[in-house]
């Protein structure tokens, strides 16, 4: 496409050099478009098909990425149950009421401190004989075993589990402290899961990548195949391998495209689907929660992701079937 | 324009297609390439466009060495030749025109340009009327003509026809030989491949007589 054939006089030969350059530039640019152009009407003649290989595909895209929505969802969810975090010291027994209270104001003016709760030895028999039904047998014992208790209230600076266990250590080195006790397992448990659900979605999400490289690659090769005299009449008549492969490749960009606005579509209607009873759920549960969509930043991933993924696929098939195809 | 130097063609693990075939075609010079079927007519054309290549001696087309010239050079090696079918291959979803104009989007030249050259080949063969015609509607006569109108579009210096009028009654068959004649007369080599040789008879053109793969008539020493 650069080549001359006669070497032009020097300052013509910039010149000339500089003009043909972009005129080639921009014939090639324009050839682009036009099998851009073309591959896409080529599809739209068999409108069927080609919306059934783009289903394909947005589902298998509509899968992942509607797993991962509904896990940034149940993140955002137990965020706010976070606030729920509470750390219970229970202090040794020989602590003395006054050496209890003193610790809870010098607890009270920590930074990472909401509010601290004292329940002394006594109430906390109380409260036990109350709750548990043990109370007679309680009697038959002469001194109380229940220590002291403080419940710290941790403010906003020390909910992230990692602050949270910050404070938990530091409040454990108080001599007075015999335990301390964060109520928060089951949180961590269920991030735990949720992390572990969230390897899941990158399994499955590189699973089913995988499936739309061949559903691609498939209907590539059989594209490919249905063409093949063309193909070879292609070659007899000079074209290159790059102008032959041009066109499936760019039906392998539109199908990973349509692929990934059929996702968007899957997903979207989903979640408005079950929008209704999520808001219903929150409500009884007095939480403001509201289901949150597609945001615009995650759609453009998607379809490039998806439009990559046609373009891989067909380049697969492409490398590997034109090569069989030559005039006999 | 085409010179075989000593060539040899073995197929794997067969016998010998073509052996020691020399002769040199000059430019402008139209010459018929005659042979029994499997005496190696095809296969001396496949070796000139590069579909086979051969197995000892040289193919020199153009001032080309064709051995050593790489896979990825080849299709610009093909756009040199015009290549007529027997069975034409043309492409049936296609127009006339853009039959024709294929081989000027391969080498990329612009669409108007395309649009000229388009008719001007039509023209040669006589089938301006039929651009937005599809080849199916046409007759096997006019096929033909479709598909040198594509092998010329391209101005190249040589054009290669592989039993051009096979299907055609003895008429049209020589029609198609006044349209080669004509193009060699402007400088375009040509190269026959036939077994019509009531035509062949008709016709003053240098002879290329293949028998099991010798060149027995028409070549060099």
């Amino acid at each position: 496409m650069f080549r001359r054939n006669k070497p032009l006089p020097r300052r013509e030969a910039i010149s000339g050099r500089q003009h043909g350059l972009s005129m080639a530039v921009k014939t090639y640019l324009l050839r682009h478009a036009q099998v851009l152009v073309s591959s896409l009407g080529q599809l739209s003649r068999t409108p069927v098909a080609t919306f059934m290989t783009a289903a394909v595909i947005g589902i298998a895209l509509a899968l992942p990425t509607g797993l991962h929505v509904l896990l940034d969802n149940a993140q955002q969810l137990s965020g706010g149950w976070q606030g729920a975090t509470q750390i219970s010291l229970f202090l040794k027994t020989d602590t003395t009421d006054f050496q209890a209270r003193t610790l809870a104001n010098r607890l009270r003016k920590l930074g990472e401190v909401e509010d601290v709760h004292y329940i002394s030895r006594q109430q906390a028999l109380n409260e036990f004989k109350a709750l548990s039904g043990f109370g007679d047998a309680l009697k038959a014992l002469q001194d109380n075993p229940l220590p002291a208790v403080l419940v710290i209230q941790p403010n906003n600076k020390a909910r992230s589990p990692a602050s949270t266990s910050l404070l938990l250590a530091k409040l454990k080195a108080y001599p007075e402290v015999d335990i301390a006790q964060l109520d928060m397992q089951w949180i961590k448990r269920l991030y735990a899961i949720m992390a572990i659900v969230r390897q899941g979605v990158v399994i499955l999400a590189a699973l089913l990548g995988l499936a739309v490289l061949l559903v691609v690659g498939n209907t590539i090769r059989l594209a490919i195949q249905s063409r093949r005299a063309e193909i070879v009449v292609i070659k007899l008549i000079g074209g290159t391998d790059a102008f032959i492969r041009r066109p499936f490749l760019y039906s392998g960009v539109w199908y990973g495209l349509l692929g990934g606005i059929i996702a968007v579509i899957a997903i979207t209607v989903a979640l408005l689907i079950i929008s209704g009873p999520v808001g219903q759920l929150a409500a009884l549960y007095q939480s403001p929660f509201k289901l949150s969509y597609l945001g615009l930043g995650s759609i453009v991933n998607l379809l490039m992701a998806s439009t990559l993924l046609g373009l891989l696929g067909s380049w697969l098939a492409v490398g590997k079937h034109l090569r069989e195809i030559e005039p006999t | 324009m085409i010179r075989f130097s000593d060539v040899s063609k073995r197929y794997p693990g067969g016998q010998e297609a073509l052996s020691n075939v020399n002769f040199h075609l000059l430019p402008g010079e139209m010459a018929f390439l005659t042979g029994h079927s499997g005496a190696g007519k095809s296969t001396l054309l496949k070796l000139v466009t590069l579909i086979e290549r051969s197995s000892r001696g040289q193919v020199i087309i153009n001032g080309q060495n064709l051995s050593k010239l790489p896979r990825r050079r080849i299709p610009y090696h093909r756009r040199n030749i015009g290549i007529i079918f027997q069975d034409h291959q043309l492409l049936f979803d296609r127009t006339v025109f853009d039959n024709v104009a294929l081989p000027l989007v391969i080498a990329g030249v612009p669409s108007n340009e395309i649009a000229r050259r388009v008719r001007a080949a039509l023209d040669k063969v006589s089938l301006l009327n039929k651009e937005k015609s599809y080849p199916i509607t046409l007759s096997g006569g006019e096929q033909q003509r479709v598909g040198i109108a594509r092998a010329v579009v391209n101005k190249p210096p040589l054009l290669l026809a592989d039993e051009p009028t096979g299907n055609l009654d003895p008429d049209l068959s020589w029609e198609i030989m006044q349209i080669f004649e004509q193009f060699s007369q402007v400088g375009v080599t040509v190269l026959v491949a036939t077994h019509d040789l009531d035509l062949i008879k008709r016709m003053s053109n240098r002879r290329l007589v293949l028998e099991q793969g010798r060149l027995i008539q028409g070549g060099e020493a």
